[in-house]
């Protein structure tokens, strides 16, 4: 059984229809990317997914729970990143992780995390102070300080210079190497390229193609994952 | 230690770390209440206060600095912020609602108020003389329906505003009208008899505080009126918060 189950998913603010019948499965130990633009719906499909927002038709099933009505068990096994979410700025990387940590049942050890996370240096340090790339990496380790079965990243390398998204990068692929299934949001496809072992690419509140990177290219006959994309999306500009 | 406690003491601890609101609220009304009362003359009996001296007159005015300040101020701030970041939205995809970041804020904003209250009161006694509130309970029934209506407002304005500094501004509508008709500006006896009658029955209640105190009875009509206040407030709160 898939770890995410999404059928018909349709989502509307007010006249703005967001998404638009999506369906796709996520199964157990992958990185699952959803690419598109801005505005295609993948925000609003992860809020849906994380019970955030109700769903206007479809069924939705997350670890066999349905997000709308069994949010509160949900939230027990599914950790999440945030899109333009802060800290407050003078909370210091520790108490943010013990204070999440004192959230969950089953919680992770949070020198542990600080370790993993490279973060034991900068434990005392204020979230206000930290580089972009340090903050990233502190909102996924409250990402996983739940011991969560599912880590939810969205847009997680934006505004992130290259060395600090290949440094991303490396610890998105060590968090699935623990069994972490890892549903990625991005924009960028050389992120999804390296990182997703399949994708969804949504376009207008549609899924318009679903399969590994290779297949993707493949089926646009386009030697990158970038140009396969411009051409998937490009019949609805 | 349970969620809520470590939730408060983290937020305790950030109060504090941005120490003007916690200074503001907590040492101002004493500090006011001494440069005032080095006033010449405000420390004799007047018959413009009906005998009473200006300083016993005032200093349930100048609690109205301290909830004035933490409610109108600093609440709206501190809960706007929250949400415009995202951390309240981040705080719902955890096992833990919202609702507890909102009730620990709350809780540690009343608990400022009352010691700045209770530092009030002992310097007025300890450099003044003034006498301790006759009524006690009456006072501090009083003093808690305040509380809880000024409180409501400033959750109001944190509730109706999209950013930070729209609560600030929702606020001061209702700051500056508290500060006026509590007697901030202007000592009470001096305020024309209108806006001394809307002040007698206006949050935070500064008429019925100060009956208390002096012994005069308080009328139960204010008391009314005050928890009418806390009850719509609350009410009007609770209807229009959004947590993101």
């Amino acid at each position: 059984m898939p770890l995410i189950e999404v059928t018909e998913l349709r989502k509307r603010y007010g006249s703005r229809v967001a998404v638009d019948g999506v369906s796709f499965t996520v199964d157990r130990g992958e990185i699952f990317g959803i690419l598109g633009t801005n505005g295609a719906g993948k925000t609003t499909t992860v809020e849906c997914l994380q019970g955030l927002r109700k769903a206007d038709g479809g069924e939705i099933s997350v670890l066999g729970l349905d997000p709308a009505s069994d949010r509160a068990a949900l939230t027990r096994r599914v950790g999440v990143q945030l899109q333009e979410s802060r800290l407050p700025a003078k909370l210091r990387v520790r108490e943010a992780l013990e204070l999440f940590a004192s959230f969950y049942p089953d919680p992770a050890d949070v020198d542990v995390l600080l370790d993993r996370l490279d973060l034991r240096d900068h434990q005392r340090a204020f979230f206000g102070k930290l580089s972009g790339g340090q903050k990233q990496r502190v909102s996924i380790a409250l990402a996983l300080v739940g011991n969560p079965e599912l880590a939810i990243l969205d847009e997680l390398t934006t505004g992130l210079d290259p060395h600090a998204r290949r440094e991303t990068w490396r610890l998105v692929e060590g968090v699935r190497a623990t069994g972490v299934t890892v549903l990625l949001v991005t924009h960028f496809m050389d992120e999804a390229e390296r990182l997703c072992d399949r994708v969804a690419v949504f376009d207008a509140g549609r899924v318009v193609a679903t399969g590994t990177p290779t297949e993707l290219r493949a089926a646009a006959g386009a030697s990158t994952l970038d140009d396969a994309f411009v051409s998937l999306t490009r019949s609805t500009r | 230690m349970n969620t809520f406690a470590k939730i408060t003491t983290t937020e305790a601890k950030l109060f504090l770390r941005t120490p003007f609101m916690a200074i503001a609220g907590l040492l101002l009304p004493a500090a006011v209440l001494l440069a005032v009362g080095a006033i010449p003359g405000m420390t004799e009996p007047s018959p413009a206060a009906g005998g009473l001296r200006f300083i016993d007159a005032w200093v349930p005015s100048v609690i109205v600095i301290s909830l004035a300040m933490l409610a109108l101020q600093s609440i709206p701030g501190a809960v706007a912020t929250y949400r415009e970041q995202g951390v309240l939205r981040r705080l719902a995809t955890t096992p833990v609602h919202p609702a507890n970041l909102l009730g620990a804020q709350l809780l540690i904003h009343v608990v400022v108020a009352l010691a700045g209250i209770g530092l009030t009161l002992g310097v007025a006694h300890a450099a003044y003389d003034v006498p301790m509130p006759k009524h006690p309970l009456l006072f501090l029934l009083t003093l808690l329906l305040g509380t809880v209506s000024m409180f409501s407002f400033g959750l109001l304005a944190a509730a109706v505003a999209r950013t930070a500094k729209a609560a600030g501004a929702f606020a001061l509508i209702a700051f500056l009208p508290t500060m006026f008709f509590g007697g901030v500006y202007l000592p009470r006896p001096l305020l024309p008899e209108v806006l001394r009658r809307i002040g007698d029955y206006v949050p935070p209640g500064t008429q019925p505080l100060q009956d208390a105190w002096v012994g005069a009875g308080v009328q139960p009509l204010q008391l009314v009126v005050l928890a009418g206040f806390a009850v719509l407030g609350t009410a009007l709160a609770a209807r229009f918060f959004r947590w993101e």
